[in-house]
């Protein structure tokens, strides 16, 4: 049994220690907002917030964070109001929107981090996140579109 | 998959298919679960039976695509073009795809499909036709509400209004579901558009900034289960014997199944399955494939190039006109076997019942789908529910001539006796084959003292995609267009009298398959960079040699220009930069692109890329320029990364450390300059993508002297 928090509710899990918390998220726990990419920490698809750090979730064993708070996608915001799902609303990011949780998770992780992000600061915490769609220009202004809303 | 009114999109169409043959415009009333009335379409009425919209009391109208939304923003345009006609209230649309039917077959084709960037051109006219009829039938029955001619009624922001009477749509659709529809309606003029070429935002977003969008991969319901599928480490290559008992010891592994593809593990979860499959032992006959080898190939390829193959395109006598030209210019080019390698990876949910079978995945293919699932299941293909559900990415790799996701899932489903879904891993979607096939060009041109082309001798060999493929009829005189076109029909070579194009094809065991701009992926690259080195060889400036040779082709010359201007050609850049210029027609549209480039610590920096499209009518704008940074980058991570090896029939790389793409620290800024055109509509998706190596190997050989005629690009050659 592995105790998570996750999106602020705790919840018990009766899977193997070893088990990838993507897939904890995705097939036990039916989160399927947090996606899969490529299973070796290449692509991003999977990033969610460990007690607010990014992490990519397909090769954290779900043991790793047993007690830990998690945050998916759906947790980010109760109604995607969150300055970052706003600026990528408003600036038009997404196209076949797969990679999309993944960036906006990094992103929101990188604003805590750093409300007022550098280009160089953006390449450092978004570099890991593939987009095959091509999206990263309109995700660079929408970091610093939301770093300007988060301001308000 | 339910509407606002709670009655599922299949209780609609079946009660629609009960209701009647055929329906022009289905008017959905809730809270009867029934239709209205389904006004039928006469046989030779100008509008094909059609379900495109149903409009609700509380005045939601749902559009329903014929095509795969898969991040080229169909979403969005194909509801432009409908409440264009309909004058509809943009906040009250949303959108479902279509059931596989076919009253949502593309049109004039027998198979509903997405792909050739065709979907927004091609239904340019049906969706129109489609909110214009929904348009009459309201405003008729408007008219017979207030006690008013039709003349008299006008329809704004979801409303017929009529002097100082007004009602809504939904208000109205009860009563214009019960009249027929006119036989034929009037379309706007370009000039009284308000949607059609004005930016829209894209409609899927809220769901796709939120987690709440379903692709194939997210499909789950009670008692289904995952398999991870071991499939032959050689193509062709099948199960001799194997051992699935420390598979079966897995926890959570319910079933080991064999299929024609390989071995199955079903498990509850993905995690399960996987590890199950990792516990497999299995001994594998590798066929005939085995000797495979793409470098071997290669050298193959340009043996087999010493000979003219098939004609594709010819004229006079090239070899004798060669051979007397003022100078000659002679060089071979070659680009590698590539994988579309879309962020989701490959997957399917199947669940068979006794009289039906269901079948969720993100597809490009949903006619085949459905035959295929028909034929392993026993049953008529309208028993074959196919959900298309978004697409994590497509670029051509979910529309197969086996459709090999789907008939596999299918068959695992079958033999496990059970709902499942089959996830393939990143490894299994890289090396599970139906790539763009590798090519090499053998290219000879003569020039006149002018320095432009006299004559142009041009061999390309590469496997057909369109062999053993549904399209196959489309081979004419052993030519498959999609390996010569952008030679072919180049405007280079239109006024060159002495030409002569040709095609081999050989047969190998490698499944390929259309990727993004499909035959365009090469013959742009290779067509823009020998005209940069005819330019070089006449002692000419690149743009001002494409000028000449573009002077009859005024849409290329148009783009070039704008591309040229914006991007500043023949201004000064810092040192250590260099611009190179591409353009190339594909899909019925033009792209222009100029890129600066420089060498930085060993590796290619892609600065910018400065972009002009003309795709005639630009249904959303803010569409066409998304694409068009999609299309390029699509177009920089094939030029600058892309590329599998084959070596001993197994594909060498594996996942995205080794079958690299484009990354956020590399992306060069991107400014993309649309054509104001009211020329019809060309194709967007995949346009963006051709001139883009070329560009990137212009501005390299402007940058070092040296000229790179292989994909991918080097920073040293
Ligand atoms: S799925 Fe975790 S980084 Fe790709
Ligand atoms: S939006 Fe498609 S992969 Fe990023």
């Amino acid at each position: 049994m592995v105790s998570l928090t996750i999106n602020g509710k705790t919840q018990q899990f009766d899977v193997p220690d070893d088990m990838p918390l993507l897939w904890v998220l995705r097939d036990v726990a039916g989160l399927t907002g947090t996606k899969f990419g490529c299973g070796m920490a290449q692509c991003g698809a999977c990033t969610v917030h460990v007690d607010g750090a990014p992490l990519r979730a397909c090769v954290m064993p779900v043991a790793a964070v047993a007690g830990k708070s998690v945050t998916t996608i759906e947790g980010l915001s109760p109604d995607a109001s969150h300055p970052v799902q706003r600026a990528w609303a408003e600036l038009d990011v997404v196209q076949c929107g797969y990679c999309q949780s993944g960036q906006i998770m990094s992103a929101a992780a990188l604003l805590k981090a750093k409300p007022t992000p550098t280009d160089a600061d953006i390449d450092a915490a978004l570099s890991g996140n593939l987009c095959r769609c091509g999206t990263y220009q309109r995700i660079r202004a929408a970091v610093h579109r939301a770093a300007e809303l988060a301001k308000g | 998959m339910t509407t606002a009114t709670g009655t599922s999109r299949r209780d609609f169409l079946r009660t629609a298919a009960l209701g009647a043959g055929g329906l022009v415009v289905a008017f959905f009333v809730p809270g009867t679960n029934r239709l209205a009335a389904a006004a039928p379409a006469a046989a030779a009425a100008p509008f094909a039976p059609n379900a495109f919209l149903r409009i609700a009391e509380d005045d939601t109208i749902t559009v329903l695509l014929a095509h795969s939304e898969m991040g080229q923003g169909i979403w969005t345009s194909l509801p432009l073009l409908l409440a264009e006609e309909l004058d509809a209230d943009w906040s009250r649309i949303r959108v479902e795809h279509a059931p596989a039917a076919p009253d949502y077959f593309a049109v004039g084709m027998p198979m509903q499909f997405t792909g050739g960037s065709m979907t927004t051109w091609t239904e340019f006219e049906r969706y129109r036709r489609a909110g214009a009829t929904a348009r009459a039938l309201l405003i008729q029955a408007a008219a017979r509400r207030f006690g008013v001619k039709t003349a008299d009624c006008r329809c704004e922001n979801g409303a017929v209004v009529a002097g100082d009477k007004r009602a809504r749509y939904g208000e109205l659709a009860n009563d214009a579901a019960r009249l027929t529809p006119p036989k034929t309606v009037a379309l706007k003029d370009a000039k009284d558009w308000t949607f059609i070429g004005k930016p829209a935002r894209r409609l899927d977003s809220p769901e796709k900034i939120d987690g709440r969008a379903k692709f194939g991969m997210d499909v789950q319901f009670d008692g289904l289960l995952t398999a991870v599928v071991a499939r032959a480490p050689v193509f062709g290559g099948t199960v001799a014997s194997f051992d699935a008992s420390a598979a079966r010891r897995v926890p959570g592994v319910r079933d080991v199944v064999q299929v024609p593809s390989g071995i199955a593990v079903v498990a509850d979860h993905f995690w399960a399955a996987k590890l199950g499959r990792d516990a497999l032992q299995i001994e594998w006959n590798p066929g005939p494939n085995a000797g495979l080898d793409s470098a071997v190939l290669q050298g193959d390829f340009l043996k087999t190039a010493t000979d003219d193959g098939l004609p594709a395109n010819q004229a006079g006598d090239a070899a004798a006109a060669l051979a007397k030209a003022a100078t000659r210019f002679e060089a071979d080019y070659a680009v590698p076997y590539l994988a579309h390698a879309p962020m989701e990876p490959l997957n399917c949910t199947v669940r068979i019942e006794k009289d039906r079978c269901e079948v969720w995945t993100g597809t490009q293919f949903q006619t085949l789908d459905q035959a295929v699932t028909a034929r392993i299941t026993g049953l008529k293909p309208e028993q074959v529910t196919i959900h298309t559900m978004f697409l994590g990415g497509g670029f051509g790799r979910r529309a197969t001539p086996t459709s090999d996701f789907v008939s596999e899932a299918v068959e695992v489903a079958k033999a496990a006796g059970k709902p499942v879904k089959t996830v393939w891993t990143r490894e299994d979607d890289i090396r599970g084959g139906y790539y763009r096939p590798a090519f090499v060009h053998r290219v000879a041109v003569g020039l006149g003292t002018d320095g432009k082309p006299t004559a142009w001798q041009h061999r390309i060999v590469g496997q057909s995609i369109l062999g053993n493929s549904p399209f196959q009829m489309m081979i004419k005189n052993g030519i498959d267009a999609t390996s010569v076109e952008g030679v072919a029909d180049s405007p280079y070579l239109k006024s060159v009298a002495d030409r002569h194009v040709s095609l081999h094809s050989p047969e190998l065991g490698i499944p390929v398959l259309w990727l993004r701009s499909v035959g365009h992926t090469h013959t742009g690259f290779v067509m823009e960079s020998v005209i940069d080195e005819l330019a070089k060889a006449a002692g000419k400036d690149p743009l001002a040699y494409r000028r000449e040779l573009l002077a009859e082709h005024p849409r290329h010359l148009g783009v070039l220009e704008l591309a040229a201007e914006r991007a500043g050609w023949g201004t000064p850049l810092p040192p250590g930069r260099a611009r190179g210029l591409a353009v190339h027609e594909s899909f019925g549209s033009f792209a222009a692109q100029v890129a600066e480039v420089s060498i930085d610590n060993g590796a290619i920096r892609v600065h910018q890329v400065v972009c002009a499209i003309d795709c005639g009518i630009a249904v959303n704008p803010a569409g066409v320029v998304a694409q068009m940074e999609s299309g390029i980058v699509f177009g920089i991570s094939a030029a600058l990364f892309g590329r599998l090896d084959i070596v001993n029939g197994r594909v060498q790389q594996s996942n995205y450390h080794d079958y690299r793409v484009l990354r956020m620290n590399q992306m060069p800024k991107i400014d993309v300059h649309i054509v104001p055109s009211q020329e019809k509509p060309g194709g967007v998706g995949e346009v963006g993508v051709p001139p883009v190596a070329a560009a990137l190997a212009n501005a390299l050989s402007a940058l070092t002297g040296k000229r790179q005629r292989e994909l991918p690009l080097r920073a040293t050659s």
